[in-house]
C-alpha cells in the first residue's frame, strides 16, 4: 500500500506492505537507519522517534499509521557531519554515555523529548522517563551524567 | 555529582578521551551489520530444529522452492566444503543433515526478495522427524545410563586441580551447594551481515563479529574456498559480551550468496538471536572450605559441573577457567579443585563476560560469608587476612608474577562512603523495591550489606599462541603529519578504537590519528574476549608506532640530523631544537607492521599445575541492597566498585566497564535468566528476559587502583569482565544480609527472598569422570587439531 509521511520535514512516499512497522519503512524505505530495531516489542526504546511530536517506539507503529503524519528522528537533531550536533548528543560524547551505541540513538531521542517537557527533571523523574529505554553496555550511570549534564545547559540558555 | 567528561578530543595514553566512534553513533550513523545495505540483496532466513534431540528423516522443500520471489533454498547437501565448523572443536553442522541436538539448530536457508517472504517461505520447509530422547539435564548426562551424545560418552573435559595436601586438617570446615541459571548476553545489536559474492569465485563478508580471523578459518573450509577468498570486514557491533565469538550467519549468507551471485543479508530477530548464540553455562557446585581458629584458608575442596550444551564452543575453556579459579583469590596452601563440563541436548553455552569465573565468584564468596559467620569475624577482615598478592601460589602452581593489589581493592571499596539512608518523607514512590509498579510505600524494608573479591585472568591462556597485528601508516596529510592504524581487532563498544588510537598519539607525538576499518586485510587481531584487546591492541599499537617514528628518525639521521630525536607538535626535534617539519620527511609514507604477543604459558598437567593464566586483574565490591520482605522485591541502592585495570588508558573508559559490568552481574543476581525446560527456551523475548533498566541500576561508586602491570605496554592489565563477576556475589551477599536467607541459587527470585521456594539441595556431587586427563576429550581423541572433525555423527568431513 502507498503511503505518504512527512519524515523529517519532507514529504516521501513509500510502497509498503501492510504488516510493515513503521521502524521498517524508515530502514528499508527512506533510508534513515538511525532508528534500531532491538527487540520489536516496545520493550526496548532503541526506535523512539516522535510521531506528530509524540514520542512512540516506531516499532509498535503501523507504517500505514503514519500515512499522512509527521515523524522526526533522530537524523533530525544534527546537522551534516561534525558540526551543528543536538546538545543532548554533545552531552552524551562528554560524559562517556556511549559504548557501543546501539542505545544510543533512541536515548538521545527520548532523552530531548524529556527535556523539552521538563527542563529539570528530578533523578527519579530521569529514570522514570527513561526506563524505557534499554541499555546493555554502560550501566546506566554516565547516561544519568548525560542527562544532568544537557539539562544544566539548558537551563543555562546554552540552547 | 561527580562527572568524570571527556573534554578533550585528541589525547593519548591515561587521558578521559572521547571515544572516536562517537559522534556517529550519537547521530545513529554508525552502521550495525543490521544497517548494511547494498543493491539488488536478497535477505535470507534460517528454518530452525524445534526438538532438543530427532533424527531427520526428510526434508520436503517442494512447497518452499515455488514460493514468490525465493532465489534459494539450501540444506547441508548444498554446503559446498567442510559440512562443521566450531571456534575450538569442529563440532557442529553449520545445516543438519542426520541428527539435530538442540532446540534453534539451523536445518535450512532460504533466500528471498524480501524479509517476508524469506520468512514465509521456510515456513513451508516440511521436515519430518523422529523424535528421540534427548538429555537436557547436566548431572543426567554424566550417569551412567544417559543416551550419549558422543561416540566417548557425554564429558567434554574433566579437570582435575590437586594442589597441597587435599586431605589436610583444618579447625573449622563451611560446606555449601550452589547453582546458577543461563543467563544471556543480551546485545542490544543483533546478529546481522552482508555477503558479496566478488568476481573472483569468492565472496567479501561484512559481520558483526568479535573476531575476523577466526570466524574465517571456520568459514573458508566450509565454503571449499582458500582463506584469501573469503575476505571480512567488520559491521558495527553492537555489544557482544562473547555472544559473537561463535559463528551465526556467517556461513549461511556466504552459502546463499555464492548460490544465487546475489549480495544476502541475514539480520535475526530478537527470539532467534536467543536460539542463535550461546549462553552463559548454568552450574552446579559443590565446596568445602576449611580454616583454622584464626581465620586462615587452610584447605578448599570445590566440584564444578558446567552445562555446555549441544557443542563445543569454548566449553573447554571456560571449565578450565572456573575450576582454575574456584578457589577465590586468596593464599590456599591445600585444594581439590575438579570441574566437568558436559554435552547435554540444552541451547550451546560458551562465552560470556567473565567466563566461567562468575559462576563459581558466587560460590567461593558465599563460602567466606558463611566462613566469617562460623568464626564470628568481619567477612571484610577475613577476606583481607587471607587476600592473595604478588608472589602468592594458587592452586594451579602457579606464581602471580605481576600486579596483584588485592588488599589495596578491598581497603577502597570498604571505605567508599555508605549511601544515606532515604527519608521516608520526602522519598520519591519509585525509588522503593519494585517502585515503578507502585506496589509499596516501604512497609517492610530490610537493608543489607554484601562484600566480594574476585579475579580472573587477562587474555588467552593455557599455552595459547595470543597475538594482534597493527600497521601503522604515517603520511602527510593536507594539514600536517597523520597516522593510520590498521588492525583486525574488534571494537564491540568497550573502547577498543579510542585506546589504540591514543597509543599511536602517545607514542608519534602526532594528533591526528585515523582508524582504518578492521578486516582481515591484515593478520589476526586475536579475539575482542577475555580482557585483552586494551592490553593486546595498545600493545601492537606501541611496535608498530616506534617502529615507524624510528623508520622516520633514520629519514631525519640520513638529512644529517644527528643527536636525540623526538616529535613535538608536528615537528622533529633534535636534542630540543627544530630541526624541521616531519611532513619533511614523509614524502614517501612510512608504513611499519608489528605483532605483540604477550608471555606465553603452560597447558595443565594431570595434577592441574603449570604455569596457566598471563596475568589477573582483581575487583573488590561492596553492594547495599534493599529487600521489601512482605513482597520479596529488591532494590539494588548502592554499588562501590574497586577496579584493577594495571593502569588506566582511559579513565572514564574504565569507570564505563565497572559501571556496565555491574548492571550484567546485577542481572545475573536478581533477574536475569534463561529459562530452559526440556531444551526449550521459554523466555526468548525482551518482554520475558528482563535486564536491568535505569530504574534497577544504583549508583555506582568507582574507584580505580592504579597498579602497573609489570613487563607489559603502558602497564595495562584489562577491565572489562571484572566487575560483572563481583557484583554478582556482592549483591546476594548483601541480600542474604538483609534477609538471613540460605540464597545459594542465582537469580535470587522474589519466592526465594520470602521463603516461599527453599534453597535448592543435593544429594551430593557426581563423582568424578573416568576421563584420561585435562586434556578436552575431543584432544585426547586424536582431534585436537583446531577445527578438528568431530561432527555428531562422524562423518562432517565431506
Amino acid at each position: 500500500m502507498l503511503i505518504r509521511v512527512n519524515v523529517n520535514g519532507e514529504w516521501q512516499e513509500a510502497d509498503v506492505w501492510p504488516g510493515a512497522s513503521l521502524l521498517f519503512a524508515l530502514r528499508e524505505d527512506f533510508g534513515l537507519r538511525g532508528s534500531k530495531n532491538a527487540c520489536e516489542q516496545g520493550e526496548c526504546g532503541s526506535c523512539s522517534v516522535w510521531l506528530d511530536g509524540e514520542l512512540v517506539c516506531a516499532c509498535l507503529v503501523l507504517a500505514s499509521q503514519a500515512h499522512e503524519r509527521e515523524v522526526r528522528t533522530v537524523e533530525s537533531l544534527s546537522g551534516p557531519g561534525e558540526e551543528g550536533l543536538h546538545p543532548v548528543q554533545e552531552a552524551f560524547l562528554e560524559a562517556g554515555a556511549v559504548q557501543c551505541g546501539f542505545c544510543t540513538p533512541g536515548l538521545v531521542v527520548a532523552v530531548a523529548d524529556l527535556l523539552d517537557h521538563d527542563p529539570s527533571p528530578s533523578e527519579a523523574a530521569v529514570r522514570e522517563a527513561l526506563s524505557g529505554n534499554l541499555c546493555r553496555c554502560t550501566g546506566y550511570q554516565k547516561i544519568m551524567d548525560a542527562v544532568s549534564l544537557a539539562a544544566e545547559r539548558k537551563r543555562g540558555g546554552d540552547w | 555529582m561527580s562527572v568524570r567528561l571527556g573534554e578533550r578530543l585528541g589525547g593519548g595514553v591515561g587521558e578521559s578521551v572521547r571515544r572516536v566512534d562517537g559522534i556517529p553513533k550519537v547521530k545513529g550513523e554508525f552502521a550495525y551489520g543490521g544497517d548494511l545495505w547494498h543493491d539488488d540483496m536478497l535477505f535470507g532466513h534460517t528454518l530452525r530444529s524445534p526438538h532438543p534431540r530427532a533424527r531427520i528423516r526428510s526434508i520436503d522443500v517442494s512447497e518452499a522452492l515455488g514460493g514468490p520471489g525465493v532465489h534459494a533454498l539450501l540444506l547441508a547437501e548444498d554446503v559446498p566444503g567442510r559440512r562443521t565448523y566450531g571456534l575450538e572443536f569442529a563440532d557442529q553442522p553449520v545445516l543438519a543433515w542426520d541428527e539435530v541436538q538442540y532446540v534453534g539448530q539451523p536445518v535450512a536457508v532460504v533466500a528471498a526478495e524480501t524479509p517476508e517472504l524469506a520468512r514465509r517461505a521456510v515456513g513451508r520447509i516440511a521436515v519430518d522427524y523422529e523424535v528421540l530422547q534427548p538429555v537436557t539435564d547436566m548431572e543426567e548426562a554424566l550417569s551412567p545410563d544417559a543416551p550419549k551424545l558422543r561416540e566417548w560418552g557425554n564429558v567434554l573435559r574433566h579437570v582435575r586441580i590437586v594442589h597441597g595436601d587435599p586431605d589436610a586438617e583444618a579447625d573449622v570446615w563451611v560446606e555449601g551447594y550452589y547453582e546458577t541459571g543461563m543467563q544471556d548476553q543480551a546485545a542490544l545489536g543483533l546478529e546481522a551481515g552482508l555477503a558479496i559474492p566478488a568476481e573472483d569465485g569468492g565472496v567479501d563478508l561484512f559481520v558483526s563479529t568479535q573476531w575476523l580471523h577466526v570466524d574465517r578459518k571456520q568459514i573458508a573450509p566450509c565454503l571449499g574456498l582458500p582463506e584469501e577468498k573469503v575476505r571480512l570486514s567488520l559491521a558495527g557491533v553492537g555489544g557482544a559480551f562473547g555472544s559473537r565469538e561463535d559463528l551465526h550467519m556467517q556461513i549461511h549468507a556466504c552459502m546463499l550468496a555464492l548460490h544465487t551471485g546475489r549480495p544476502v543479508r541475514i539480520t535475526y530477530d530478537r527470539a532467534e538471536s536467543f536460539l542463535a548464540h550461546v549462553h552463559r553455562h548454568p552450574s552446579r557446585i559443590w565446596m568445602r572450605t576449611g580454616a583454622s581458629h584464626d581465620g586462615r584458608l587452610v584447605n578448599v575442596r570445590a566440584r564444578v559441573v558446567v552445562d555446555g550444551g549441544a557443542f563445543a564452543s569454548s566449553s573447554t575453556a571456560v571449565i578450565g577457567n572456573a575450576t582454575t579459579f574456584a578457589a577465590g583469590p586468596y593464599e590456599v596452601p591445600n585444594a581439590l579443585l575438579e570441574g566437568t563440563a558436559v554435552y547435554t541436548n540444552n541451547p550451546p553455552c560458551g562465552a560470556m563476560r567473565g567466563f566461567g569465573a562468575p559462576q563459581v565468584c558466587f560460590a567461593y564468596e558465599a563460602q567466606m560469608d558463611k566462613l566469617a559467620k562460623t568464626l564470628s569475624v568481619d567477612p571484610i577482615e577475613l577476606r583481607l587476612l587471607n587476600a592473595a598478592g604478588t608472589g602468592s601460589v594458587l592452586p594451579t602452581g602457579q606464581v602471580i608474577r605481576g600486579s596483584a593489589p588485592v588488599r589495596e581493592l578491598i581497603e577502597r571499596a570498604r571505605d567508599i562512603p555508605m549511601p544515606e539512608s532515604e527519608r521516608a518523607e520526602i522519598r520519591d514512590p519509585v525509588t522503593y523495591p519494585g517502585g515503578a509498579g507502585n506496589v509499596s510505600r516501604g512497609e517492610s524494608l530490610k537493608r543489607g550489606v554484601g562484600f566480594a573479591l574476585g579475579y580472573k585472568n587477562v587474555a588467552y591462556s593455557e599455552g595459547f599462541d595470543d597475538f594482534h597485528e597493527a600497521r601503522v601508516t604515517l603520511s602527510a596529510g593536507a594539514e600536517g603529519p597523520m597516522a593510520e592504524v590498521h588492525s583486525a581487532g574488534v571494537e564491540c563498544g568497550q573502547g577498543l578504537s579510542t585506546v589504540m588510537v591514543q597509543a599511536a598519539r602517545t607514542e608519534l607525538g602526532i594528533d591526528d590519528v585515523r582508524l582504518h576499518l578492521a578486516d582481515t586485510e591484515v593478520d589476526s587481531a586475536g579475539s575482542t574476549s577475555a580482557s585483552r584487546q586494551t592490553l593486546m591492541g595498545s600493545g601492537a599499537v606501541q611496535l608498530a608506532a616506534r617502529a615507524a617514528r624510528d623508520e622516520l628518525f633514520s629519514r631525519a639521521r640520513a638529512a644529517g640530523h644527528g643527536g636525540e630525536l623526538s616529535i613535538e607538535d608536528g615537528m622533529i626535534r633534535s636534542d630540543g631544537a627544530a630541526v624541521g617539519e616531519v611532513i619533511d620527511f614523509l614524502r614517501e609514507p612510512v608504513v611499519a607492521t608489528r605483532v605483540f604477543r604477550h608471555r606465553t604459558t603452560t597447558a595443565m598437567d594431570h595434577r592441574g599445575q603449570g604455569d596457566v593464566h598471563v596475568m589477573f586483574a582483581f575487583s573488590a565490591q561492596r553492594a547495599v541492597v534493599e529487600v521489601d520482605e512482605d513482597l520479596g522485591l529488591v532494590r539494588v541502592v548502592q554499588v562501590a566498585s574497586a577496579m584493577d585495570p594495571g593502569r588506566s588508558i582511559n579513565p572514564q573508559g574504565v569507570e564505563g566497564q565497572s559501571e556496565g559490568g555491574t548492571a550484567m552481574g546485577l542481572g545475573l543476581a536478581v533477574m536475569e535468566e534463561i529459562q530452559v525446560t526440556d531444551g526449550i527456551i521459554g523466555n526468548a523475548s525482551f518482554t520475558d528476559y528482563l535486564i536491568p533498566t535505569i530504574l534497577d541500576m544504583p549508583p555506582v561508586v568507582t574507584e580505580i587502583v592504579e597498579a602497573p602491570e609489570p613487563d607489559v605496554p603502558y602497564g595495562v592489565k584489562g577491565a572489562g569482565e571484572n566487575a560483572t563477576i563481583v557484583a554478582t556475589a556482592a549483591i546476594v551477599s548483601a541480600l542474604r544480609h538483609a534477609t538471613g536467607r540460605e540464597l545459594n541459587r542465582i537469580p535470587v527470585r522474589p519466592d526465594d527472598l520470602v521463603g516461599l521456594v527453599p534453597p535448592v539441595t543435593t544429594s551430593g556431587p557426581p563423582p568424578p569422570p573416568d576421563v584420561p586427563g585435562p586434556e578436552p576429550m575431543p584432544t585426547f581423541f586424536g582431534q585436537d587439531e583446531v577445527q578438528a572433525d568431530i561432527s555428531p555423527s562422524g562423518e562432517g568431513r565431506k
